[in-house]
């Protein structure tokens, strides 16, 4: 069995965000970047199948910028065996992203493909679901739990009432919740040996599919900010002030 | 042309959810149609066609649909979708799911999310978790648009009188099988929906000092959050936790005990109507969002908030 694991690189989460003052979008430029959380989980759970003797390869993938292949060298670091890099200088919406994954699954042929169920920065929610649509595979989203059985993956799903569970044939999409594992950490000796295991670089305008992107983002500004409040001296005027000034108890 | 907002139910019942998402899509256009595919779903139909915003109700019955599978939904809206301009559902576990395989299957590219429509083509979404507002044009001849359910009222529910048309079912064979839905028991509102979450961070210390939060929200019946540090530290399990990677929740009272403010929690509450903050740390950045901020141990603050709670007459529910 093989696997291909989706990767992002992202603004790190732990980093305040600031809208540039023209509106075109947010700073980027000396900012800390990781590999989006939920893809981490993507890969974690891709190397334990490979540990568990259930899969033989796991090949880690981005669609970037130059810089995005740390993404997939921080994947190898982890148990991926080798890497692809897409590269692209300019952003490419999930349709597109969704397009060029389509493209190398159909020369790859992995039986699953894992990814973190949504990415930090666009907030989307979307990449998973069509590249599924379009290859016609079966798809387990926002994924906590997953068994693999004989040509099938059973997925426990997060749903808003709770936890759902389904049976998905392969090949299947598997998109991937915190709740699934615990991603481990790369040790010294592995991120070493993962500088030597091979990156292949393709670049997405010559892999033939329609990347051209559909939503004009006509402008990117602060969310209202909320008004300074006041601090109460007492529990008894707090809840004073929660009945009868906000009146919200 | 019109618009087609897909229904979540259980077969029965209507969730809430639908009814936000077409007082939404009532901001784009009049003529809403209101897809429902569900199995035996007669009593959804019905209620939908009471809701006077919707000029149509399309019934599609078949058991394929009865567990709303994205694989068995997809190929009925594609089909529907050459008649209508918009095509809609609700941003949450029901419509991330499905929404992204149909726009794919028509090449559009879906706009996630929105809290505000500023035309047919014009929307505001959140990215970076909040973080940021992008306004948004849509340049595909049909737009597939996602709505945050909690930035729009819902639509009133008596008076319509929509017409309910049978429509035929499109079946594929199965990919994939529903197997069985657990729903979490519990005797709170859901975090996602409640209209009060009390929330404790590292300052609770422990697991078992949770009590004193879960007695308020019993009092004032709110939802138990939890900041990511509480989650990591083991105090409370992760479905409890609220940010940027955990849940975002809007409620109109948010409680925020032993929480700093980490730009990653803040990022999953501070739409919230009315923040209160606990904490010891006069300097905590929970302070600069917060209505009200009362700078104290919690472990002396939470009972008394409790006994000042007993002594009201009446708490809302």
């Amino acid at each position: 069995m093989k696997i291909l694991v989706a990767v992002k690189r992202v603004i790190d989460y732990n980093v305040q965000i600031r809208v540039k003052e023209d509106g075109t979008g947010v700073h980027t430029d000396n900012v800390k970047m990781s590999t989006n959380p939920p893809d981490d989980n993507a890969i974690e759970e891709a190397v334990k199948l490979k540990e568990s003797g259930k899969a033989k390869e796991v090949v880690a993938i981005t669609v970037g910028e130059e810089k995005a292949q740390e993404t997939v060298r921080k994947a190898l670091a982890v148990g991926a065996d080798r890497g692809i890099h897409i590269k692209a200088d300019s952003y490419i919406e999930p349709l597109g992203v969704a397009k060029i994954l389509k493209k190398v699954i159909e020369k790859e042929k992995p039986d699953i493909v894992f990814m973190g169920k949504q990415a930090i920065d666009d907030d989307c929610n979307q990449t998973g679901q069509m590249l599924s649509a379009l290859l016609g595979w079966s798809q387990g989203t926002f994924a906590s739990k997953i068994e693999l059985k004989d040509k099938i993956i059973q997925v426990t799903r997060e749903v808003d009432e709770g936890l759902e569970t389904i049976e998905i044939n392969l090949p299947a999409i598997v998109t991937c919740d915190l709740r699934l594992n615990e991603p481990r950490y790369a040790s010294l000796p592995n991120i070493m040996k993962a500088k030597k295991k091979p990156i292949e670089q393709l670049i997405a305008k010559d892999l033939g599919v329609d990347i051209s992107n559909r939503i004009q983002q006509l402008k990117v500004e602060e969310p209202p900010k909320r008004k300074g409040g006041i601090k109460v001296s007492s529990v008894a005027e707090l809840v004073s002030k929660l009945k009868n000034e906000a009146k919200v108890i | 042309m019109s618009i087609l907002v897909i229904a979540e139910h259980d077969n029965s019942v209507l969730k809430t959810f639908s009814l936000n998402t077409i007082n939404a899509a009532s901001k784009i256009d009049s003529d809403i149609h209101v897809l429902v595919a569900g199995n035996k779903c007669e009593n959804v139909c019905k209620e939908i066609a009471a809701v006077p915003l919707v000029k149509k109700v399309l019934q599609s019955d078949s058991p394929n649909y009865e567990n709303y599978l994205a694989e068995n939904l997809t190929p009925l809206v594609v089909k529907l979708a050459g008649k209508y301009t918009h095509l809609i559902a609700s941003a949450n576990t029901f419509g991330k799911n499905f929404m992204p395989r149909v726009a794919a299957l028509l090449d559009i590219s879906q706009v996630s999310d929105i809290i505000k429509v500023n035309g047919p083509d014009n929307f505001v979404r959140p990215i970076y978790a909040g973080n940021a507002f992008a306004t948004v044009k849509s340049n595909d001849k049909t737009k597939c648009v996602t709505i945050r359910p909690t930035s729009f009222d819902p639509a009133p529910t008596s008076g319509g009188t929509a017409t309910i048309e049978k429509i035929d079912s499109v079946n594929i064979p199965s990919v994939s099988k529903f197997i069985k839905r657990e729903e979490t028991k519990s005797e709170r509102p859901e975090l996602g929906t409640a209209r009060v979450v009390i929330s404790g961070g590292r300052g609770m210390k422990s697991g078992e000092n949770f009590k004193l939060i879960n007695a308020i929200a019993d009092k004032l019946n709110a939802a138990v959050g939890a900041s990511r540090a509480a989650v990591d530290a083991g105090y409370i399990s992760n479905d409890h936790q609220v940010g940027q990677t955990g849940k975002v929740v809007v409620p109109d009272l948010y409680i925020a005990v032993g929480i700093s403010g980490a730009i990653q929690h803040l990022a999953g509450m501070k739409e919230s109507k009315i923040i209160v903050a606990i904490n010891k740390d006069g300097e905590a950045p929970i302070f600069s969002i917060a209505d009200y901020g009362l700078e104290a141990d919690l472990f002396e603050a939470l009972p008394q908030f409790l006994e000042e709670l007993n002594k009201l007459n009446t708490i809302q529910k």
